[in-house]
């Protein structure tokens, strides 16, 4: 069952789920074995996805962003361009006009940096840089329903192409409106977002976006380490940072973390997130599947069988 | 037996001719297509299959809104998430009358398992135009498995429910070739199929809903429910029964000399029971979708801003007000009130799934409602694939057996 699955993937990534520490391969294998066994009528071991401990994967690297840092030079967004081999941008990546509105990533752009009116009255505008988060446990992953996700050992989330045949409900899921679509393509249209350089990562090498920033706005590290960094600067400056690292627990946590001046909400940040990962959700529904395949055909059959013996009667 | 023997005289390309000309020569039956309602349907079409066309020359962009903040349009808000509840026709007839015994429901069932199996057809159809790559449609069920996800679900069970109507409607088929011996076969496996199809239904159904499980940020709080697959469920049950009182009474008005005597004269008796079923569904519902307002204590929101004027609208307006008026006419027993609630429940099922997966979805994002009105594009095009629909429901009412038996098997009750 799962031949078919590995057949479609790209040879690198073939090699790095069989570097993956156990969990994952415990995990592939119970989700192997659970589809073998017809988890298509007997719903979904979600248990297995859902329940596993976040603690898990101790290497997973993540990227801090100091927004109190960034002044918008988009040096990230421009390396980000050349790193991925992106189309030229419209508007060239000097040009500050593009801050007057606020945009998204885009199939052709995997970061963008927006601005935003420094509420404390500085002068001084903030910039927030917008990427994939890259979640501990991803909604986009657990939504897709050709498992076109992988969760890497090392902390991003892969996207693949190959078996994807864009229903977008990852899109629907991701509650950072990461993912962007290929709208303008007929016929080959493919989910883009950040991979957060994972090649550069497994080649010992730093992200992009990170190597590039002049400020040293992004950290790129151990994500408890990053951590660890976060806390430390919110301790040394209380009067520069708001008492929150966000991407710590927001929807399950994320590899992206980021250290923020004013309140998150003022910057457009999802505020309103469980704390516990998007997926846990589906859970209640999900383990009700068995039962109604179970119980429904003895309840009908009773039903059935009642029924037509009156009949019989008169 | 004698029955084949008149049929057996003709050619087997005559007699098929026959068949899909309803025994006229091909130009009487070529002039009796032109009528206002055909050339209506034939603009409609000129101006939607073009579109369809286009969607796959030039991508998703040149005739959807679709974007990356609002991947779903109304493609899928109309096609899937409202067209999927209203074809639960075919799952509540069967388990009326072959699971519990309604027999005198009996003349309604086809029709009922035809409403539900196009319903599904259709869904497909709007999908295959909505998605990225439609002939990669089967990945789901053969390349590559996604078990934690409800997409995962629906897809296997939409595709396996559509086969299962498929087999359920069969026996229509065949009577209609006269392939008597195969139709026994098909008889034999009805109760199965029914079970299978409820099972299905109860999944699938409740699954649509719980696919917004998945963006408790972005669908407003009113809406969003850890219930939400159980209001989709319920209220597939009296979407199915309130369709199968629409498609009658329309059937029974346009389609009268395709109709037999049983199904005519039971019509006004049965459509009353069918709006007691549907009432007693509907305060259910009614009564559910009030409890998710206090599991969340979202009593504040009610009066606080227009979405929870709006959300008043839709559970008051469009669920309790039909479904009083239903009751109504079940009290007087009056066809004709039933079947204005029916409508009316109708309109308040398609306003909620809309509400759910287009006009609440991402409400807290500026520009809201700029971005969910559908461009003209995507309305032609939805409007000429509702315009092949009835085109293509109504070609195999006029020929089989549906809306009457066929003399030539009464006698086995199916």
């Amino acid at each position: 069952m799962e031949k078919p699955v590995k057949d479609a993937r790209s040879g690198s990534e073939r090699d790095e789920r069989k570097a993956g520490r156990r969990t994952v391969n415990r995990r592939d294998f119970l989700r192997g074995m659970a589809v073998a066994g017809g988890a298509a009528f007997l719903g979904t071991p979600t248990d297995v996805e859902a329940l596993h401990d976040l603690s898990g994967w101790p290497d997973r690297m993540g990227m801090l962003t100091d927004l109190t840092e960034c002044v918008g030079c988009r040096s990230c967004e421009s390396a980000c361009n050349a790193a991925n081999g992106l189309p030229a941008p419209e508007v060239p990546f000097d040009e500050k006009s593009v801050f007057e509105r606020k945009r998204r990533p885009t199939a052709s752009a995997y970061t963008v940096v927006n601005r935003y009116g420094n509420p404390k009255g500085s002068g001084n505008p903030i910039y927030r840089k917008v990427q994939c988060n890259h979640c501990e446990e991803p909604s986009c992953a657990s939504a897709c329903p050709v498992r076109a996700y992988t969760k890497t050992p090392e902390g991003p989330v892969l996207y693949d192409k190959d078996v994807c045949f864009g229903c977008r409900y990852c899109m629907v899921a991701c509650p950072f409106y990461a993912p962007a679509y290929d709208y303008e393509s007929a016929l080959e249209p493919k989910v883009v977002k950040c991979t957060m350089c994972h090649g550069r990562i497994k080649a010992g090498g730093i992200p992009a976006c990170a190597g590039s920033c002049p400020m040293g706005a992004i950290t790129f590290g151990r994500r408890e380490k990053l951590l660890k960094i976060a806390r430390d600067r919110i301790r040394k400056f209380p009067d520069r940072y708001v008492d929150q690292i966000y991407g710590e627990y927001e929807a399950g946590g994320t590899s992206w973390l980021y250290l923020s001046g004013i309140p998150f909400g003022e910057l457009d940040f999802p505020t309103n997130l469980p704390r516990k990962p998007i997926v846990e959700n589906t859970k209640g529904f999900l383990s009700a599947v068995p039962l109604v395949l179970t119980l429904w055909p003895a309840l009908l059959g009773l039903c059935y069988a009642a029924n037509r013996n009156k009949e019989e009667k008169g | 037996m004698n029955d084949n023997y008149l049929v057996k005289e003709e050619a087997y390309p005559a007699r098929f001719a026959n068949k899909l000309t309803m025994g006229m020569p091909l130009s009487e039956y070529a002039r009796k297509l032109v009528t206002p309602f055909n050339i209506v349907a034939a603009i409609l079409l000129s101006v939607g299959l073009p579109l369809i066309g286009l969607r796959f020359w030039q991508g998703l962009a040149t005739v959807t809104h679709a974007s990356n903040e609002y991947p779903w349009s109304i493609l899928l808000g109309w096609g899937l998430f409202s067209g999927v509840p209203l074809s639960g026709t075919g799952y509540v007839m069967a388990t009326a009358v072959y699971i519990f015994g309604f027999k005198k429901y009996h003349p309604l069932v086809r029709l009922g398992v035809l409403t539900g199996f196009m319903g599904y057809l259709f869904a497909v159809i709007y999908l295959l135009i909505d998605i990225g790559r439609p002939w990669r449609i089967y990945y789901p069920m053969a390349v590559s498995f996604g078990p934690t996800s409800v997409l995962f679900l629906v897809a296997w069970h939409v595709a396996t429910y559509l086969t299962v109507q498929l087999l359920e409607f069969s026996p229509a088929i065949l009577e209609w070739i006269q392939a008597r011996r195969t139709r026994k076969w098909a008889i034999l496996i009805t109760v199965a199929m029914t079970i299978a199809g409820v099972i299905l239904s109860t999944l699938h159904q409740s699954a649509l809903g719980a696919l917004f499980l998945m963006a408790p940020g972005k669908l407003h709080p009113l809406w969003y429910s850890a219930f939400i697959p159980v209001f989709f469920f319920i209220s597939s049950i009296y979407a199915g029964l309130c369709m199968v009182i629409a498609v009658s009474t329309i059937g029974a008005r346009y389609l009268r000399e395709k109709a037999d005597h049983r199904f005519l004269d039971s019509l006004d008796g049965l459509t009353v029971g069918l709006g007691k079923a549907a009432c007693i569904v509907m305060f259910v519902y009614f009564a559910l979708r009030m409890i998710g307002v206090a599991h969340d204590d979202n009593w504040a929101l009610l009066l606080s801003s227009s979405y929870g004027y709006w959300f008043l609208t839709e559970v008051l307006l469009f669920v309790l007000l039909p479904c009083v008026v239903l009751t109504v006419g079940v009290k007087l027993h009056s066809a004709r009130i039933v079947r204005v609630g029916a409508f009316h429940a109708i309109a308040g099922v398609i306003l909620t799934r809309l509400n759910i997966s287009i006009l609440m979805f991402n409400w807290n994002l500026p520009g809201h409602f700029q971005a969910i009105v559908p461009p003209a594009r995507e309305v032609a095009i939805v409007l000429s694939i509702i315009t092949l629909h009835v085109l293509i429901f109504r070609w195999i009412l006029n020929r089989m057996p549906v809306m009457r038996e066929d003399p030539a098997y009464l006698e086995d009750g199916h």
